[in-house]
């Protein structure tokens, strides 16, 4: 899942989509974007995380969907007419949606602009380990999403290991 | 030469008759005076000396060169062969192999010589006496081998044949062909006889005859060919054809074209006139009027001619050479080979055609298109869906043979480390299943037998003691059974001791003692697919190193199918593996559950029931129905997906009775929506933790609808 850190070269523009989940804005680098789509029927899968909706169908293939929100330990999402399924494509192929409450804008970043965050006190709950670095724009400042760490079954497999 | 184009031929081709040596091999230990089994295996030999030298593999070419000289001496009756001989035979097939492999990895034969092998070999010669006419009569047909590819038995009647269709002069014409040449000569236009030696060295003889014909189809018109067409393209001729050509070029032109194509030898042209073919004519007549056309002739002659020629392979060979090309190969059907993975695309794109027709059928059913027509187009667009999907399919299928032939040879060497006798009986090797579970089925198939041949058969002695047969059975059975295929692999050995296997089950902690006392025999037998369970008294190298059953078991289950045993102990045990013949699309019965839609494959559903809520019973607090006689479980789907039914408990229920293996369960619906042919697409990697589901699929409105794993529910 290292393909979907962003480790980008110097000086290099990147264009970001911005999207408000809570009352936060974040960036996502639109290399890993493949589709974004409007909120639809998501059909529920059984016994499987919380956080995960359920299935969804992008042309014919079957997708699952994520809740940020509750990846994140925020309250359960409220679907509005501005909710959109953010459909995420990983280096090795595969199709992930995440439901973000809102889509903003698209922002383009000098590479030299994002400062990285460090990992060394990652604490377990906080958002902040849901944000790879922060980027300077002229309107303000934005995080920039860790897709990894959001993709990633990383707390199921502690969970199923806990469990065992 | 650059050869390289004719890798892939020269090592599927090396492949086939590495197997086939490996089969007559086998036969040849069981009946060693067998001389069409000595015959194949000599072609077969040579033809692969003959393909290793075109391609400039010198080592294999050595070893096979040997190996040939063993049979020529073994077909001329100097020596005879006995078993010791047999296993450096299958050393050598091994060493071979082992050339082969290095060639498919890195084009190249390795550099390892065998000498231990060639020299064993040798002594097979040696020993068999008559050393000092031996070499001699092997050295013959070495030096004219790479040429005379068909100096094996039926060689001499394709030649003579060759005789006859290696000049144009002596093509035999049919009234209308020679009316037809008339009529263009009449128009001013020249006739040529032309006839086209190939280099014997040629792999591809086809295709270069095709472009010949090619090259020359563009300047004029073939009247007749000699092979016909149809027979030089399916490499029905030796080194020569005829044929003639109406055209207005110079016969200049047409030897240019000729020879412009690749390995053609010579090209010889003259100019052909159709009176003076006269009496060819008529002993085409004088032949019976049917077959009257060119093609006749080799067809008569080459069943005839090795009968004649060859009294030593007439009797039993009479009957195998006019089958038999007279390279040694088995007559193949025409064939194209295909990338698997262009097929795959392929059914994908018949997938996504079914979706769609059923996207048409429920669009046309919501929008309130009644019309007759519409339907009608409807039906018959779902007919021809059907039809594709199934002949997609049936392209994907192979026999499962290619995986079955390893298991004799596997058989015989498990008989030396063992120091057990058995004998492998396989039936059904013609049974074809999709392409990607064959090559996935192999390697449980042979833990299977391999643990058939280590813990099922007994040692000599207790066989002796209980009155069985000194010779252990080991039995493979194949077959199609509705859409799925079943493969039985079983013993008449020891069978399985309940007992044992249950203490063995306690020992190492996978059940309790207490629950141990509540399983049925037929439970702790199941046992044994338990993850870390062995019940090998020592590991040996053959099997027990304790992965064998599960890992069988996963595989089996990966591929959608299961597993299952019979045993009776000291009577022997079968073990039945049951799987769908196709993975991509099955008919499925589409339900309601709560809120939601599910699909039921239905393969796995015995009937459907209406029950009432007064006749569940309780067995140990769990909801049973008695159902013709037999009690079954009662499983309300709604409770194991986590959602509410939406139907009153007062009412009816739905229930689908599941079968899997030999148990039966009732599985509670509240809706049925009907059979439906669905597309399995997988769930993806976040969503694939639950158990209960084996896939998705897309609905014709779009929506998924979820594939229940019933297998996983009981």
């Amino acid at each position: 899942m290292n393909e979907l850190r962003d480790n980008s070269d110097v000086g290099e523009l990147i264009q970001y989509i911005v999207i408000k989940i809570d009352d936060e804005q974040y960036g996502i680098n639109i290399k890993f974007i493949d589709n974004i789509v409007r909120m639809q029927q998501i059909t529920r899968v059984p016994q499987v995380d919380e956080y995960l909706k359920g299935v969804i169908n992008i042309r014919g293939e079957i997708v699952p969907v994520m809740s940020v929100r509750m990846k994140m330990g925020l309250a359960e999402d409220v679907i509005t007419n501005k909710s959109r399924i953010i459909i995420l494509k990983t280096d090795a192929g595969d199709l992930v949606g995440i439901i973000v409450d809102q889509v903003n804008q698209v922002l383009t970043i000098d590479s030299n602009n994002v400062e990285k965050v460090r990992y060394d006190d990652k604490k377990a709950k906080s958002n902040a380990s849901f944000v790879s670095g922060v980027g300077h724009y002229e309107g303000g400042l934005v995080s920039i999403l860790d897709l990894e760490a959001v993709v990633s079954d990383k707390e199921a497999k502690e969970k199923a290991s806990n469990a065992s | 030469m650059d050869v390289s184009q004719y890798l892939s031929v020269f090592l599927d081709e090396a492949k086939e008759h590495l197997q086939s040596l490996n089969d007559n091999i086998m036969t040849l230990e069981q009946d060693p005076e067998n001389e069409d089994c000595i015959n194949e295996i000599f072609r077969s030999a040579h033809s692969m000396k003959g393909m290793a030298g075109t391609m400039g593999y010198t080592r294999m070419q050595n070893l096979t060169h040997d190996m040939e000289d063993v049979f020529s001496d073994v077909r001329g009756g100097k020596i005879k062969i006995k078993s010791a001989d047999i296993d450096v035979l299958l050393q050598c097939l091994d060493a071979i192999q082992g050339y082969v492999d290095n060639i498919t990895e890195n084009q190249d034969e390795g550099t390892d010589e065998h000498q231990n092998i060639i020299k064993a070999l040798a002594d097979i010669r040696n020993g068999g006496g008559g050393g000092g006419a031996a070499p001699a009569a092997a050295a013959a047909p070495a030096e004219s081998a790479p040429a005379a590819e068909a100096s094996a038995a039926p060689a001499d009647g394709p030649a003579d044949g060759a005789d006859g269709s290696s000049d144009y002069r002596a093509i035999r014409l049919d009234p209308s062909v020679k009316s037809t040449l008339e009529e263009a000569k009449s128009q001013g236009k020249k006739i040529y006889g032309v006839t086209v030696h190939i280099q014997e060295s040629c792999i591809l003889k086809a295709a270069r005859g095709f472009l010949v014909f090619k090259g020359l189809e563009e300047i004029g018109e073939i009247a007749v060919s000699e092979p016909n067409t149809q027979d030089i393209e399916d490499e029905k001729f030796d080194f020569s054809f005829s044929l003639i050509l109406i055209t207005d070029e110079s016969k200049e032109k047409v030897e240019e074209i000729v020879k412009a194509v690749s390995e053609v030898e010579t090209c010889e042209c003259g100019e052909y006139d159709p009176s003076g073919a006269k009496p060819a004519e008529e002993k085409a007549e004088a032949a019976p009027a049917a077959e009257a056309s060119a093609a006749s002739k080799p067809a008569e002659s080459k069943p005839a001619a090795p009968a004649e020629n060859k009294p030593a392979a007439a009797g039993a060979g009479g009957a195998g050479a006019g089958g038999k090309k007279p390279v040694g190969k088995p007559v193949v059907n025409r064939t194209v080979r295909v990338d698997i993975e262009k097929l795959d695309v392929l059914m994908n794109l018949v997938s996504e055609l079914i979706i769609a027709k059923n996207s048409l059928i429920s669009a046309a059913n919501t929008s309130g298109v009644s019309n007759g027509n519409v339907n009608e187009q409807i039906e018959y667009l779902e007919s021809v869906t059907t039809n594709l999907h199934e002949s997609v399919m049936k392209v994907r299928m192979v026999p499962i043979e290619s995986v079955l032939q390893k298991f004799p040879r596997m058989i015989r060497d498990l008989n030396k480390t063992l120091g057990k006798k058995m004998e492998l009986t396989m039936t059904g090797e013609d049974t074809e299943m999709d392409r990607t579970v064959v090559d996935e089925i192999g390697d449980p198939l042979m833990h299977l037998i391999r643990n058939s041949a280590d813990h099922g058969i007994e040692s000599a002695d207790l066989r002796a003691q209980r009155g069985k047969p000194e010779v252990g059975q080991i039995f493979l059975h194949a077959f199609q059974d509705g859409n799925s295929v079943v493969i039985e692999v079983g013993d008449d050995g020891n069978g399985i001791d309940a007992e044992a296997v249950k203490n063995k089950a306690i020992e190492k902690g996978v059940v309790s003692p207490d629950q141990a006392a509540l399983l049925t025999e037929k439970q702790c037998v199941e046992l044994l697919f338990h993850p870390g369970f062995s019940t090998a008294k020592q590991v040996s190298e053959i099997s027990g190193r304790g992965v064998g059953l599960d890992v069988v078991k996963s595989k089996v289950e990966s591929l959608s199918g299961e597993v299952t045993v019979k045993t009776k102990l000291g009577e022997g045990s079968t073990w039945v593996i049951r799987l769908p013949l196709t993975l991509a699309i099955i008919q499925a019965l589409m339900v309601i559950i709560g809120e939601e839609k599910y699909a039921i494959p239905l393969d796995s559903i015995q009937s459907i029931e209406d029950v009432s809520p007064s006749d569940i019973k309780f067995v140990e607090n769990k909801e049973v129905i008695n159902l013709r006689g037999s009690v079954l479980p009662l499983i309300r789907l709604s409770e194991v997906l986590d959602t509410e039914s939406t139907k009153d408990p007062e009412e009816d229920m739905v229930v689908v009775i599941a079968r899997k293996g030999d148990q039966l369960a009732g599985l509670v619906i509240d809706e049925l929506m009907g059979q439906q042919e669905i597309v399995i697409k997988p769930l993806g990697k976040y969503t694939n933790k639950c158990k209960l589901i084996s896939g998705a699929t897309i609905l014709g409105d779009g929506e998924i609808a979820l594939i229940l794993d019933t297998n996983s529910i009981f």
